[in-house]
């Protein structure tokens, strides 16, 4: 079972959505009890970083997302979802992140370029063999955002598009946590191949 | 590299695309559904849906069909018309849409802009500018209810003001060139593309493909929208995405 994690950040409908056509049938919610019966966990949203750490922490569901990790359990963040998997962000100041994957969100310089980085973008894979790109097109992807990860360890960059004169990371992944910076759900096939990869290999970890 | 995006657009009254829909080999070409599947297949890279409806009924019909498209779509889509609230937009981004977007509504009352912004994000909110040069003002003023009405606004101004408010992308139509297919106003959309840091969306007066491509180069848009040439299958997405990769524009 799906369990897509409701706290508030966003549309999240377009992620049910997508599941469904691939013949799953997830559920919505912000309650860690009802969400610990899940297989694999979906963290979607857009939105404010520090809004987004607030919105989990009100619920509690900062330290159940943290646990399930540590526990070795499939999670995928998408969008903002991502970026508060990272340890911060320079958002606001400073707001710490959840801290599963090494790295800082940073806002994109506004050096000639249009910022939301808003469009289709084209990827490069750094890991190519790693299973969330399994049958995956090295092709282009919906991206909507005004910040990117900068992030503390070559090893968790598994494909990257380029944007401002930056090296964004747009898959992370680092044992059952991983992560789209873009929409996987509205990234035609490649997108929903990506999620298709996820749903199916359970986040590449072995779950019964 | 960030590639030029090209949108279709689908006027729908009552749930049924109108203003003459040319696909021979589709079961239905009023269905919004059908024609969507379809320019998702020619490798349209979003889509906008247009409520014309003109009564209550037809606008909760639009809701289903954003239901069913969002159940068989994985490009995003904007469904612009009719929304005046914060309360027509949950309906119609609940239903599945990735952005609505706002244009009368927000010029009668330009805070709805922020409430939209706050409460999904201003990736959602997409505000539709309908401009006309205007020889008293020397520059271009902003008109709303479909082109009917005209406002006291400049569209400079106006859509700094909207970005300021929170509006994450403009789609621009240019009354002038509308329906003309003799190019898209690119001195326009270049203005709006300079004054603002968000994405503009091109629209009016595309002919064919080399117009698509004269509006990215000279107008500095990152989106080009059109309707009847792609319905009544003077080019299809397809050809105009072929010219202008061979012209070297990033395109996906």
């Amino acid at each position: 079972m799906i369990g897509i994690i409701d706290y508030g950040m966003g549309n999240l409908h377009s992620v049910t959505k997508a599941l469904e056509r691939i013949g799953h049938d997830p559920f919505l919610s912000e309650d860690p009890a009802e969400l610990e019966k899940a297989d694999m966990l979906i963290l979607p949203g857009v939105g404010s970083f520090r809004d987004g750490m607030a919105e989990l922490e009100k619920r509690g569901l900062d330290s159940f997302v943290t646990k399930w990790a540590e526990d070795g359990k499939p999670l995928l963040g998408i969008c903002l979802g991502m970026q508060l998997l990272f340890d911060e962000s320079e958002e606001n100041g400073s707001t710490k992140g959840l801290g599963l994957l090494p790295g800082k969100v940073v806002r994109f310089r506004e050096n000639g370029v249009k910022v939301p980085h808003m469009g289709w973008n084209k990827l490069t894979f750094k890991q190519p063999a790693h299973p969330v790109l399994y049958q995956v097109e090295e092709g282009h992807v919906y991206f909507v955002h005004s910040y990117y990860v900068e992030a503390g360890s070559e090893d968790v960059l598994v494909a990257v598009t380029d944007y401002a004169d930056a090296e964004v990371p747009a898959v992370a992944a680092s044992g059952s946590v991983w992560a789209t910076q873009f929409h996987p759900e509205k990234s035609s096939s490649v997108g929903m191949s990506m999620l298709k990869n996820f749903v199916e290999q359970k986040g590449g970890v072995e779950v019964d | 590299m960030l590639t030029k995006r090209i949108i279709p657009c689908l006027d729908v009254k009552e749930g049924r695309v109108v203003k003459g829909v040319q696909f021979v080999n589709l079961r239905d070409a009023g269905d919004p559904v059908e024609l969507a599947s379809f320019y998702d297949e020619q490798g349209a890279d979003e889509l906008v849906f247009l409520d014309i409806s003109a009564s209550h009924e037809g606008r909760e019909t639009m809701v289903d069909v954003v239901q069913e498209v969002a159940g068989k779509l994985a490009i995003p889509f904007t469904v612009g018309g009719g929304i005046n609230s914060l309360e027509d937009m949950k309906r119609i981004l609940r239903a599945g849409a990735d952005k609505v977007s706002l244009n009368t509504a927000a010029l009668m009352r330009p805070e709805v802009i922020k409430e939209g912004a706050d409460f999904f994000g201003s990736q959602c909110i997409v505000l539709a500018v309908d401009a006309k040069w205007d020889d008293e003002l020397q520059s271009w003023r902003v008109y709303t209810h479909g082109g009917r009405k005209p406002t006291e606004r400049d569209v400079i101004s106006w859509v700094t003001e909207a970005v300021s408010l929170g509006a994450g992308e403009i789609l621009l139509t240019s009354m002038d060139e509308d329906g003309e297919k003799s190019g898209f106003a690119e001195e326009l959309t270049k203005a709006v593309s300079e004054a603002v840091s968000v994405p503009v969306i091109a629209s009016g007066g595309a002919g064919n493909a080399a117009h698509f491509e004269s509006v990215f180069v000279n107008g500095k848009a990152d989106a080009a929208l059109a309707a009847s040439i792609f319905h009544y299958r003077e080019t299809s997405v397809a050809e105009v995405k072929a010219y202008l990769k061979e012209k070297g524009l990033p395109i996906r």
